[in-house]
């Protein structure tokens, strides 16, 4: 398997002086399609998590035949151990606003929106001055678009895109069923390209750079980097802007304390590796895909207690609507609970696992169908913890 | 008029008499009044043509959207798993044992409401904290505590 060493790059916080607007003009010029060119040839997939290749999702939005189409940007950044869209909004949002006006440009929108999580809502006051401004230089471009700002208010599965549109569109945060995708009926009713902070801010780099020098980096499966967010039992937990497709292995020797038995990657809907895997897992869309979220934990953790933090979570932030989650998310956090008191003989545990497997069917959305990774992942390999 | 009516009078103004503006403006009065009084929902329903239990069924679905009475000052201390592993409990109990009420409790003179939340996003920060929309990353016992006199905590 094609795998590349740890290697920490600069591309997302690069912030010389009048980049974005240099960017913005020489893009507006350019034509459409060949943009679209660019970002397909550049290999780069969505960083929100699924990692769908967000050239193709411009185009399909694009083709759409429809006078009003919209551009979001999804500053949701809910899921657990995340933290580099903060990050990203803080130091360069002229960057994301850029990447919203491009994809504007290409689509055939004249709105775009920023959804950004209730959580950050002390960063409303700076990053709307920042807009108004960059409002401002579009309308001196003559370029009839203009961004505006929604927030959320508390509900993880707002991050997931059709929750979203509910929820701008003033209901309960509801994920819709798939199809219709939101590049045909997103926001309103109408096609919608809906991107992550970090995604939008690669394409305004690769408008900038051209597509050459960032498929230089990662694996045919894993073009770029990434931004990862590091946290748990590390002596340097923080932002780190990485290459794609290194091996778990050479991660943990920079980052882990000495003593890390298991990193869960991609946060609480991702999956545990554990110790003796560390070698043979890969970062990246071929191996593990994740949003950015590294956990690490060392051998004075007990996985159980990680497990239950993730399952209590699952259970509050369900949206309820459909059966398969809503009492799925209860009864694998009962269950481990009645195997722990030992109410339960461990050979429950595969009934549990049964259930995940039904969820991951039946479920509506991401949030029901992928409370699985976490459990079957911690289950099988910490048996012994979850039990005794 | 009532305070509250000329509230979301002018956020209806600011935001627009569409659905699509709910959530601005329902954002906009638990700002100002920390919580959705059954009249404030009666009202914005009315503003934006649309049944109160419409009103009530977006807020009540979401945590910062309160439809009980709550403090001036609202605190939610992380509770996700970083956050826990950076001893979370030990800032509730100080938080708890200074205010005198538990989680999910307001104090008597109505100056503060303690509660816990999922996953604030400073993971590599924790234990963390929100005082209404402000942020207080790595807070010990002593500093939690410090916060809250700030937002006035009569001793
Ligand atoms: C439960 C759930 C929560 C999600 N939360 C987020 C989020 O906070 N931020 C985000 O960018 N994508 C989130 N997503 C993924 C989005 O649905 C969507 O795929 C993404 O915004 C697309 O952008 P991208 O292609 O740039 O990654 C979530 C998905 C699910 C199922
Ligand atoms: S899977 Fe869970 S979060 Fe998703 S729609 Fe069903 S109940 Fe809601």
């Amino acid at each position: 398997m094609e795998t590349k060493k740890l290697k920490k790059v600069d591309i997302i916080f690069e912030n010389e002086q009048g980049l974005s607007m240099a960017v913005l003009e020489k893009t507006l010029k350019r034509n459409p399609d060949d943009i679209i060119l660019d970002l397909i040839d550049s290999g780069l997939k969505g960083r929100g998590g699924a990692g769908f290749p967000t050239g193709l999702k411009w185009k399909f939005t694009k083709n759409e035949e429809n006078p009003v189409k919209y551009v979001i940007c999804n500053a949701d950044e809910g899921e657990p151990g995340t933290f580099k869209d903060r990050e990203i909004i803080e130091r360069v949002p002229e960057k994301i606003f850029t990447g919203i006006a491009i994809c504007g440009y290409v689509i055939g929108a004249k709105e775009g929106y920023i959804y950004i999580r209730g959580e950050y809502n002390f960063l409303l006051k700076n990053l709307n001055v920042k807009l108004q401004e960059f409002n401002e230089k579009l309308k001196k471009l003559h370029f009839d678009f203009k961004i505006y700002l929604r927030s959320g208010s508390g509900a993880y599965v707002c991050g997931e895109e059709s929750a979203l549109f509910e929820s701008m569109e003033g209901f309960r945060g509801e994920p819709r069923n798939k199809p219709p995708y939101p590049t045909v009926a997103g926001y309103n009713s109408k096609p919608t390209a809906i991107n992550n902070v970090e995604t939008l801010v690669y394409t305004t780099m690769i408008c900038h750079m051209g597509p050459e020098k960032f498929k230089a980096l990662g694996t045919t499966d894993s073009r770029g980097s990434k931004v990862f967010s590091v946290s748990g039992d590390t002596p340097i937990p923080g932002i780190y802007e990485l290459e794609l497709g290194m091996p778990l292995h050479d991660f943990v020797e920079d980052f882990g304390d000495g003593d890390t038995k298991a990193v869960q990657i991609g946060g609480a809907s991702g999956f545990c590796v554990t110790r003796k895997k560390f070698n043979d897992t890969i970062i990246g869309f071929e191996g593990i895909p994740t949003g950015g979220s590294m956990m690490i934990f060392n051998s004075s953790r007990s996985m159980y207690n990680v497990l239950h933090d993730y399952l209590e979570f699952f259970c509050e932030e369900s949206c309820g609507q459909c059966t398969p989650c809503r009492i799925g998310c209860q009864q694998l956090l009962k269950g481990i609970e009645a195997v722990k008191r030992g109410e339960r003989p461990p050979s429950y545990l595969e009934d549990l696992k049964k259930l995940t497997a039904t969820m991951k069917i039946a479920a509506k959305c991401g949030l029901g169908q992928s409370v699985g990774n976490p459990f079957n992942s911690i289950v099988d390999n910490f048996r012994e913890e979850i039990i005794y | 008029m009532s305070t509250t009516e000329v509230l979301i009078s002018e956020l209806v103004e600011l935001h627009g008499r569409t659905r699509n503006s709910l959530m601005p403006i329902l954002q906009g009065v638990v700002q100002q009044e920390k919580y959705l009084s059954e009249d404030a929902m009666i009202t914005v329903a009315r503003e934006l043509n649309i049944s109160a239990a419409d009103v009530f069924g977006t807020a009540s679905f979401y945590t910062f959207l309160d439809t009980i009475p709550r403090g001036k000052n609202v605190v939610r201390v992380c509770k996700t798993i970083s956050c826990h592993m950076k001893n979370k409990e030990a800032i509730i109990r100080a938080l708890e044992d200074t205010l005198k009420i538990k989680v999910g409790e307001t104090t008597h003179d109505k100056q503060f409401t303690l509660l816990t939340a999922n996953c604030l996003g400073w993971c590599h920060k924790g234990p963390v904290m929100l005082v209404n929309d402000e942020v207080y990353p790595e807070v010990t016992p002593e500093t939690a505590v410090e916060i809250l006199n700030k937002y006035g905590r009569s001793k």
